[in-house]
C-alpha cells in the first residue's frame, strides 16, 4: 500500500438501463436483465438508446445546455454526477486543481443541413459550390463547436469548474484506455493528485451509425447477446449511447479527504495488436497475463462489442482460462466506444464496493460467479483496432 | 559527468530530432531560409471554389501529392514527412523507432466528397439510409479508415515502428503543445527512453473554413494575401487559417547522450491551465493564461527572469493578441517590453493542431541558430500592445531559452519551456 495507490472515489454512470451507480447496480444484478433495445428507429439496425434524463440537475444554466448537443450534454452530464459522487462538486478549490482527460469522438452534424445538401448534389454538377453556397448561409455557427472534440473537456471546465487541466484523447476504445492509463500513471508518479477521466458516446444519429458501418461493423436483424452473433447477419456490433466517468485519486489525496474509496486501480496495459499480421486471441491472451494473476476464480467486465473477429479472439482468450468469469455488459448496454473502457473500469469497481459479482448477462456462455470479487478484470477490445485491460481491487 | 536529471529529479527530456513543413515548404532547411527572410507563405485558396466565402486566403500545404486528396490522407502525410525527418536526424531506426507515439491531429470528419459519392451511389429511402445502405456494402476499408479518429496514428505507428498504443489527442489550437507534453512526461516518468511527438494538420476544406469564419475568427483581408496575418498590429482582424505540421524526437539526455546523439535542445518545462470562462473566449483577467505561463516557469525551474525570447501564439485575432500581451506583462511586468517577442504565425499562419509543434520546433532552431523570425506585416503597431515584437525583420541573437505559448478554443492553454542547454 503506497500514498500514490490509485483509488476510484466517484462514479459517474448513463446508459439504457438508467443513470448512477444505484441504478446501474440494481438492473445489472436482477435476475433476467433485459435490454431496453429500439430495433425500429434505425431498422435494419438496434441500438440502446439513452434514459430520459433531466440535463438541469447537472447543467443548471439553459445558456449552458444550448450551446451543446445531446453527446456533450451526456458526457457533461455524467461527469457531474462522479464529482457529485466523490463530493467534489462545486468545491471551488478542488475543482481549479483537479486534471482531466476525456476520451472523445466527435459531436452530432446538423443533419438536416447535410441531407439538403445530399439532396440538391443530384440536379448539381457544381457540387464545391453548392457546399459553399449551402454551409455559409444554413449552418449555425454555435454547431461547431458542438462537434468539436475537445469541447466536451472543455463545456466540464465551463460547467463544473475542472480547470487543473484539460486533455482529450481520440482513438475509439483505445482513447478511453489510454485516458484512464495516462491518468493513473499521473497520480502514481505523483504528478497529479485527483483526476477526472471518462469518456461518452451518443448513437442516436446517423451520422455514428455510418461511422461503423463504413467498415460493415454493425449486427443486423434480430437483436442478440454479444457473444451469439457470429454467424448472423453483419458485422456484430450493436451500439449504444451511454457515458461514465471516474473520480481518480492517489490514496493519501482521498484518505486526506475522508472520502469513500470504491477500489484501487491496478495495472491498466494498453496495446495495438497489428492484427493482420498477429493472432488476436494470443495478444488478449498475453495481455491477461500482463494484468491479471490467474490464480482463482476472476469476475471479469468485458466490453466486447459483438464486431465478429475482435468478439472471437476475446472469447478464445477467455475459455483459455477456466478461472475466468467474463461478463459482457455490451449485452446490456450496447457498445459505447470510447467510454466503453472507462464503463467496465467502473462496474468491476462496483463490485469490488458492493462485495458481489453480476449474474450471467448471457447464461448460455457466461459462467456464474459466486462469493466476493476482491480483484475484478476490465477489458476492451477495440472493435477494429487497439486493446487494453485494468485490473481493479479491494481497496485494503 | 553530465547531469541527467532536472530540479526536481526527474530525467531531463533532450531534442534530438526536428522535422517541419508547413506552407513555406517541406523540410527545415527551406522553412528556416524562408521564415528567416520574412516570407509568407498565405496566398489565395485555389483547393476549392471560393464562391460566396468572406475568406480566400490560407496557407495550404498544396505541393504535396496528398494536397487534393482529403484532410485525412493530407494530415497523414504531412505527419509521416515530418517524423521521417525528425528520426533521420536522430539518426534512430526510421522502421523501428522503439518509443511511443503521441499525435495531434484535427478530428476527423468524412469527406464531403465520399458524402456525396456514397449518397449518389445509392437509391431509395432516407438519405441516411442510402449512406448506411452503401457504407456496409463498400469493398475496401479505405473510406472507413477516414471516419476512424486512430486510424493515423495506427498508420504511423506501422510506419515507424512506434511501442504501444499511439495515443490521438486534441486540444484545439495547443494540440502540438500538447502532444510534446505527454512525449516529455512519458519520459520523465521513466516509462520510455524516447518519444515522438507529432502535430499534424492537413484540414482546410471549405466546410472547416466556414465554419471558423461563422465564428468570425477569420481575417478577411483577401487581397494581399502575405499581408493578412499581422499579429499585435492595429488592424489585425483575425487568424488565417493554414495547415502543416512539425515532429520532434524527444530523449532522455542520458539515453541521447549515451547513444552519441546530437543535442538539438531540451523540453525544460511544459504548463497548463484551463479557462472555465466561456468556449471560444478567455477570461478577461487573463488568469488561465498567465497559469499556464506560471506552470511552465516553475516545472522548468525558471524564475520570471528566466526566459530569453518568447515564440508568441500571437495569432492575430483582436482578442488572443490582446489577452496574451496582458498575460505576458502581468507575469514578467516591466521586463516583457525588452524580451523578443515574435509570431510564426504572421508568415506561415494559424496551422491549428499542428501550431504548437511547428512553433515549438521553430523555436529551437531560433536558439540553435542565434536568429530570431520576425514579426512581418507589423506595418501599424497596436499602441495598446507594447511589445519588442521583432518587427519584419529577423534579428541576431543569443537566445538561451524560449517560452513557446499555444492557446486554444475549449479554455485550452499550454505553454512549453525550451532550453539550448540544460539550466
Amino acid at each position: 500500500m503506497s500514498a500514490h495507490d490509485v483509488v476510484i472515489t466517484g462514479i459517474g454512470l448513463v446508459s439504457s438501463l438508467g443513470e448512477g451507480t444505484d441504478a446501474h447496480w440494481q438492473k445489472l444484478t436482477a435476475a433476467g436483465a433485459e435490454p431496453v433495445v429500439d430495433s425500429s428507429r434505425y431498422a435494419p439496425y438496434s441500438i440502446h438508446p439513452l434514459p430520459e434524463i433531466d440535463w438541469g440537475l447537472q447543467i443548471a444554466k439553459r445558456g449552458d445546455q444550448r450551446q451543446m448537443e445531446t453527446w456533450q450534454r451526456l458526457g457533461t452530464y455524467t461527469a457531474g454526477l462522479a464529482l457529485d459522487d466523490a463530493g467534489i462538486k462545486a468545491d471551488e478549490a478542488l475543482c481549479a486543481t483537479m486534471d482531466m482527460v476525456v476520451a472523445a469522438g466527435g459531436g452530432e452534424r446538423d443533419e438536416t443541413v447535410d441531407n439538403a445538401i445530399l439532396a440538391a448534389s443530384e440536379s448539381r454538377n457544381d457540387r464545391d459550390v453548392l457546399l459553399n453556397e449551402k454551409l455559409t448561409t444554413e449552418l449555425r455557427p454555435t454547431l461547431f463547436l458542438a462537434q468539436l472534440s475537445n469541447l466536451l473537456a472543455g463545456n466540464i471546465s465551463i460547467v463544473h469548474k475542472v480547470t487543473g487541466s484539460s486533455r482529450t484523447f481520440m482513438g475509439e476504445e483505445g482513447a478511453g484506455v489510454s485516458a484512464v492509463e495516462t491518468a493513473a500513471a499521473r497520480i502514481r508518479s505523483g504528478q497529479s493528485t485527483h483526476m477526472l477521466v471518462g469518456g461518452a458516446f451518443q448513437t442516436e444519429h446517423s451520422d455514428m451509425l455510418l461511422g461503423y458501418e463504413l467498415g460493415g461493423y454493425l449486427h443486423r436483424g434480430p437483436w442478440k447477446p454479444v457473444w451469439q452473433r457470429d454467424g448472423s447477419e453483419g458485422g456484430g456490433v450493436v451500439s449504444g449511447s451511454g457515458a461514465a466517468f471516474l473520480v481518480l485519486e492517489s490514496r493519501e489525496h482521498a484518505k486526506a479527504r475522508g472520502r469513500h474509496i470504491y477500489a484501487q486501480l491496478g495495472p491498466v496495459i494498453s496495446g495495438r495488436a497489428r492484427r493482420r499480421k498477429e493472432d488476436l486471441a494470443e495478444v488478449v491472451s498475453a495481455m491477461l497475463e500482463k494484468t491479471a494473476p490467474l490464480d482463482g476464480p476472476l469476475l471479469t467486465m468485458s466490453g466486447a462489442s459483438g464486431a465478429h473477429a475482435a468478439t472471437k479472439a476475446e472469447k478464445a482468450a477467455f475459455e483459455k482460462n477456466a478461472a475466468l468469469a467474463a461478463r459482457a455488459f455490451g449485452t446490456l448496454t450496447g457498445h459505447m466506444k470510447e467510454a466503453q473502457f472507462p464503463f467496465a473500469v467502473a462496474l468491476a469497481a462496483l463490485a469490488i464496493d458492493r462485495k458481489a459479482g453480476y449474474p450471467a448477462f448471457d447464461a448460455t456462455v457466461e459462467k456464474p460467479f459466486e462469493g466476493i470479487p476482491h480483484t475484478v478484470l476490465a477489458t476492451a477490445v477495440g472493435y477494429h483496432y487497439f486493446e487494453g485491460m485494468a485490473l481493479v481491487a479491494a481497496a485494503d | 559527468m553530465a547531469k541527467y536529471n532536472d530540479h526536481l529529479g526527474r530525467p531531463i527530456v533532450a531534442v534530438t530530432g526536428i522535422g517541419v513543413v508547413t506552407s513555406l515548404g517541406v523540410g527545415k532547411a527551406d522553412n528556416w531560409a524562408a521564415l528567416t527572410s520574412g516570407r509568407s507563405g498565405i496566398h489565395p485558396i485555389t483547393r476549392f471554389p471560393i464562391d460566396h466565402l468572406n475568406t480566400r486566403i490560407a496557407g495550404t500545404v498544396d505541393f504535396l501529392p496528398s494536397s487534393d486528396k482529403g484532410a485525412s490522407a493530407l494530415t497523414y502525410e504531412l505527419a509521416e514527412t515530418a517524423g521521417r525527418e525528425a528520426i533521420a536526424e536522430s539518426g534512430l531506426d526510421p522502421d523501428d523507432f522503439g518509443g511511443p507515439l503521441f499525435l495531434a491531429s484535427p478530428p476527423v470528419e468524412l469527406d464531403w466528397r465520399e458524402r456525396f459519392s456514397l449518397y449518389n451511389t445509392g437509391k431509395d429511402g432516407s438519405a441516411s439510409d442510402r449512406l448506411l445502405t452503401v457504407a456496409r456494402n463498400l469493398p475496401t476499408l479505405d473510406t472507413f479508415e477516414t471516419s476512424q479518429f486512430g486510424s493515423i496514428a495506427a498508420r504511423l505507428a506501422d510506419e515507424f515502428g512506434t511501442r504501444g498504443l499511439p495515443i490521438t489527442l486534441s486540444t484545439a489550437c495547443a494540440s502540438g503543445a500538447t502532444a510534446i507534453q505527454l512525449g516529455v512526461e512519458a519520459i520523465r516518468r521513466g516509462e520510455c527512453d524516447r518519444a515522438l511527438s507529432i502535430g499534424a494538420d492537413g484540414s482546410v476544406t471549405a466546410e472547416a473554413l466556414i465554419r471558423f469564419s461563422l465564428l468570425s475568427a477569420l481575417s478577411t483581408h483577401n487581397d494581399i494575401p502575405e499581408k493578412a496575418s499581422k499579429p499585435f498590429s492595429k488592424d489585425r482582424d483575425g487568424f488565417v487559417i493554414a495547415e502543416g505540421s512539425a515532429a520532434l524526437v524527444l530523449e532522455s539526455l542520458e539515453s541521447a547522450l549515451a547513444r552519441g546523439a546530437t543535442v538539438l535542445g531540451i523540453l525544460q518545462g511544459c504548463g497548463e491551465k484551463a479557462d472555465d470562462f466561456h468556449r471560444t473566449r478567455s477570461k478577461p483577467d487573463g488568469s488561465p493564461a498567465i497559469g499556464a505561463v506560471k506552470a511552465a516557469l516553475s516545472d522548468a525551474g525558471l524564475g520570471e527572469n528566466g526566459i530569453s525570447y518568447v515564440n508568441a501564439h500571437g495569432t492575430s485575432t483582436p482578442e488572443n493578441d490582446k489577452m496574451e500581451h496582458l498575460s505576458l506583462s502581468t507575469v514578467f511586468g516591466e521586463r516583457m517590453r525588452t524580451t523578443p517577442i515574435s509570431s510564426n504565425k504572421s508568415m506561415i499562419g494559424h496551422t491549428l493542431s499542428a501550431a504548437g509543434a511547428i512553433e515549438a520546433a521553430f523555436s529551437l532552431l531560433t536558439m540553435r541558430e542565434g536568429v530570431i523570425p520576425p514579426t512581418i506585416n507589423y506595418d501599424n503597431p497596436d499602441p495598446a500592445i507594447e511589445l519588442d515584437v521583432v518587427p519584419n525583420k529577423k534579428r541576431d541573437a543569443e537566445v538561451a531559452t524560449v517560452l513557446s505559448n499555444s492557446f486554444g478554443f475549449g479554455g485550452q492553454n499550454t505553454c512549453l519551456v525550451m532550453a539550448r542547454e540544460p539550466v
